[in-house]
């Protein structure tokens, strides 16, 4: 039967895939924080939950259809009036509702977990701004910013506080788990946390013109001694971000890796509040406790 | 003054690209052809009368039909060309701004321009045969929504070549799509082709629900109606709800673009949040609109080739129903990452997931339709267990991307693409194929060749799994939709390249496809009953194709499955035309107005994209005049005399 190519082909590609999933170039399927793991495990078992269904579900479906196919002298049975079964059809009513119900459950409970930090552990706060076409990161509590690239120090949960002062990208790294749109005016929140030291792609997710496909920037996840080790280097040998330099560096293009040892005080609210931050007090105030000043129109 | 005109020429049409001059050269050489032969063979006037001005539901699909395989030829080459650029990393084959623009059109017009056509070509073949009507319930109506889809399309894709593509992606979302950001006016063509030819797809949702309400043959109740009208009315009851928010989001946009206000800028207390909310509560119902009729094809065929009636028909009208209502509580899950609370995710998590439950309703009752029948194992069948399997996974990765912690992960990823490429080829277009395979006798009175179409199924088939299959897998490895190109050390690339062998399989399906109906144009088995399949309802009933008014008498309708019965009974439209004597036929008049205010709502669209007011204010004068010129109609109908009818019965061998 030539029908089961297809699913053989479609099978092998899927066992191809789970094979070669665990090796590091599937950040998703291999996660390095408390985000990803718990959104990893969420794949897991819906994946599971409805494959238990559909695999059996499709297998039927080819198996009925080679058993009653037409030919001649057929000795399957033929019944072409019988079209109504009330048990059976609860039956399958009833399956895909159990699987949802348990599905959905976890679901809406991972869902309101996901909003608190990973660990209750004192987190560290970056704030983000996506440009046109690059990343600036900001550190309210270290004082300096950088270009392309950020550090962060393991097993503390980081509070990524986003905006944008471009169309609207989304802060992606995969590795580490979660996403959230970066919107003009807005400053949301996204929690996140490193386990091990290394460097993981981070990634603009969302379209946002021209050179979009260069907006990958790099996470380096440092123990927290090398971390405190890299700010004082960067205060120390880096030049300050004054406001001409972001006014230059806002400008539509696509640069490397960069940092400064500083950068003006209020430049984040002063972002938020230049993109009609104004008329959405509730989201930057999320950054309640930011040494920033108070909004200068 | 020259150069006042060359420099106004450069910016009118598209320049720079040799691939457009290309596209230039051939489409001026295609409408010189075109034009040649229609004046060699005299066929100007063929074309107006029969075609042009026709409001026969039977043409009317045709011209539809027609329409959607261009724009599916159309849409396919920018896939094509897009899965070129991605095959390997660092390629300069496309630049960043030409991939831009690509994936923008190929998303508007694979859900715009082919699948929406698509659809209304199979509801104007099949709704008013299989109801037993002479037409639909507003012919003349039913011409103005062709034309205006002709029209919106026409000018979506007069962008290629003058003015320039849009290029801010399918949904167009602002900021990034505000005059600021996205100057040229390659956005405004977006922007009024989709309306102009949104207007004609309310219309025709209001269309079919009237006429599937009130046009049923006597004695066919709802509960009697074969399922596909019921997805008919499930869709088109989803499309007068759900298309006046695309109507309004871009209107708003355009009055941000062209009047300077700030309706989704956050400056000026304006909200791009507003915009998207009102282009998913839109943009999600729209792919029920387009898969619902997909599933009624289904229990169609199934049944029919099954030789067996449908199984669970009561469940299959509820899970319909269910599909249509639920559409509209789960437009948010296209963005759980824009900062809504986990309380709004949850709930739009969950309603996305309820879904799921009618649509695995109705994949058990096609398998038990086939259980205990005679399963034929023709192209429709092919395509319809195509289909199912391959939505059947699709819908287990929408699932997936329902649970909210999934979608942190995988919103916007390759995942993302190969999910919903699946439900909407896999789901829609394997469908909708079934459909045509199922319907093209009716249509053009002749088969398709089987064996050139089981070569198109399998290159499609197998392409299609190789092409999306490793896309799940990109997802997997971090890959964002919509970059033009990626680095060599992203370890993407074997993955891609796979993807674009599958994508280039997918083109070869389609050429046999069109091999196939080439072919059998000349040497198609020609289909003299009206009745190839041995079906069951009731446009099976007539010749093929059906003759101007379909039913010389109209049918009584006592069973599901009306036609199936009547043969059970051993009648036949023979004898039903010896019963009852022959009477005169009301139909509806031709008339070339749908098309002349459809050309004006075109010359007023093209005036606003380039913000000529004169010219947006000319044609939308005209679209007033021919309205004004409408409202004063007053003969717009005629009598078939008895002769007649009983002359061409018998020509048709039915009397």
């Amino acid at each position: 039967m030539k029908t089961w190519w297809r699913k053989g082909l479609f099978l092998g590609a899927l066992g191809l895939l789970f094979l070669t999933g665990c090796s590091e170039k599937y950040p998703l399927l291999d996660p390095q924080g408390p985000v990803a793991r718990k959104e990893y495990h969420m794949l897991l078992l819906t994946t599971i939950l409805t494959g238990i269904v559909i695999v059996p579900v499709v297998i039927l479906l080819f198996v009925v259809a080679f058993r009653y196919r037409d030919r001649p002298n057929s000795k399957a049975a033929y019944k072409p009036d019988w079209h109504e079964s009330k048990w059976l059809e609860i039956i399958w009513w009833g399956i895909p509702v159990i699987i949802i119900l348990i599905i959905a459950t976890v679901t809406v409970k991972e869902t309101f977990a996901l909003q608190y930090p990973p660990e209750k552990k004192e987190p560290i706060t970056v704030e983000v701004t996506s440009l046109d076409w690059k990343w600036l990161f900001t550190y309210p509590e270290q004082g300096i910013a950088t270009v392309n690239y950020m550090n962060i120090p393991t097993d503390r949960p980081v509070k990524f506080v986003l905006t944008s002062d471009a169309p609207i990208n989304a802060f992606w790294i995969p590795s580490l788990g979660g996403m959230q749109y970066t919107m003009p005016g807005m400053a949301m929140r996204l929690w996140s946390q490193a386990d091990e030291p290394g460097t993981y792609i981070g990634k603009g997710a969302n379209f946002s013109g021209k050179h979009f496909a260069k907006m990958s920037f790099k996470v380096n996840a440092q123990s927290q001694e090398d971390f405190d080790k890299w700010v004082e280097e960067i205060k120390s040998t880096k030049p300050a971000l004054t406001n001409e330099g972001y006014a230059e560096l806002s400008k539509q293009s696509v640069v490397g890796e960069s940092a400064y040892s500083s950068y003006p005080e209020d430049l984040y609210m002063n972002i938020l509040m230049k993109n009609g931050g104004e008329y959405m007090p509730n989201h930057w105030m999320m950054m309640e406790n930011q040494k920033t000043a108070q909004p200068t129109k | 003054m020259l150069d006042r005109l060359k420099e106004f020429a450069s910016n009118f049409f598209v320049t720079g690209e040799p691939m457009i001059y290309m596209s230039d050269v051939a489409i001026v050489l295609v409408s010189l052809a075109i034009i040649f032969t229609l004046t060699y063979f005299k066929k100007w006037k063929w074309l107006w009368r029969e075609w042009i001005t026709t409001v026969d539901h039977k043409r009317i699909g045709i011209m539809y039909l027609i329409s959607a395989l261009l724009m599916l030829f159309r849409g396919g080459v920018d896939a094509l060309l897009m899965r070129t650029q991605l095959a390997l990393p660092n390629q300069h084959f496309l630049d960043a701004q030409h991939y831009n623009e690509i994936f923008t059109t190929h998303g508007t017009i694979m859900i715009l321009f082919m699948a929406m056509p698509f659809i209304f070509a199979l509801f104007n073949i099949a709704v008013p045969l299989q109801l037993g009507a002479r037409d639909v319930a507003f012919p003349y109506l039913n011409a103005i929504s062709f034309w205006m889809f002709f029209f919106g399309a026409l000018l979506f894709n007069l962008s290629f070549v003058i003015g320039g593509s849009p290029d801010g992606g399918w949904m167009s979302y602002p900021p990034l799509t505000e005059l600021p950001t996205d100057p040229g006016p390659g956005e405004n063509f977006y922007l009024l082709g989709l309306q102009i030819s949104g207007i004609g797809s309310i219309a025709t949702g209001i269309n079919f629900i009237v006429t599937i309400l009130k046009m049923r043959a006597p004695g066919m109740k709802l509960m009697k109606m074969p399922l596909f009208c019921w997805s008919v009315l499930a869709s088109c009851i989803v499309i007068i709800f759900a298309f006046p928010a695309l109507t309004i989001a871009l209107l708003l946009l355009m009055i941000d673009r062209m009047a300077g206000a700030h309706f989704f800028t956050m400056t000026g207390g304006g909200n791009p949040m507003m915009y998207i909310n009102l282009f998913w509560v839109w943009g999600h119902p729209e792919v029920y609109i387009v898969i619902l009729p997909a599933f009624g094809i289904l229990s169609e065929v199934v049944a029919t080739f099954s030789r067996k009636k449908i199984f669970g028909y009561a469940s299959m009208v509820a899970s319909l129903m269910v599909i249509s209502i639920v559409s509209y509580l789960v437009w948010a899950h296209h963005y759980f990452v824009m900062g809504a609370s986990a309380g709004v995710n949850s709930f739009f998590g969950v309603a996305s997931m309820i879904i799921g439950i009618p649509t695995g309703v109705k994949i058990f009752n096609w398998i038990f339709t086939m259980f205990r029948g005679r399963v034929r194992m023709t192209l429709p069948i092919y395509w319809t267990m195509a289909m199912i399997t391959c939505f059947a996974f699709g819908g287990m990765t929408g699932i997936m991307l329902a649970a909210v912690p999934i979608d942190y992960q995988v919103h916007n990823s390759y995942f993302l693409i190969a999910h919903f490429h699946q439900t909407l080829i896999g789901g829609v277009v394997f469908g909708l194929l079934a459909g045509l395979y199922y319907w093209w006798p009716k249509m053009f009175g002749f088969k398709l060749n089987e064996r050139l179409g089981k070569w198109a199924f399998w290159f499609f088939n197998i392409g299609f799994y190789v092409c999306f299959m490793p896309q799940y897998a990109l997802g997997f490895m971090g890959m964002t939709r919509r970059v033009y190109t990626y680095p060599a050390d992203a370890g993407w690339t074997s993955m891609n390249f796979t993807s674009t062998i599958g994508a280039y399989m997918m083109g070869v399906g389609f050429i046999f496809m069109v091999v196939q109906i080439l072919y059998s144009i000349k040497y198609g088995e020609r289909d003299l009953t009206g009745d190839p399949w041995d079906g069951r309802t009731l446009e099976w009933s007539v010749p093929s194709p059906a003759p101007e008014y379909n039913f010389a008498h109209i049918p009584e309708v006592e069973e599901r499955d009306a036609w199936w019965e009547m043969k059970q009974k051993g009648q036949s439209l023979v004898q039903l035309n010896h019963q009852k004597p022959f009477e005169p036929i009301h139909m509806p008049n031709n008339s070339g107005r749908p098309f002349i205010m459809s050309l004006f709502f075109f010359i007023a669209g093209f005036g606003l994209v380039f913000n000529w007011w004169w010219m947006g204010a000319v044609g939308l004068l005209g679209v007033a005049v021919t309205m004004v010129l409408r409202s004063q109609e007053r003969h717009d109908s005629h009598y078939i005399p008895a002769e007649e009818v009983q002359r061409s019965e018998a020509a048709l061998g039915r009397f």
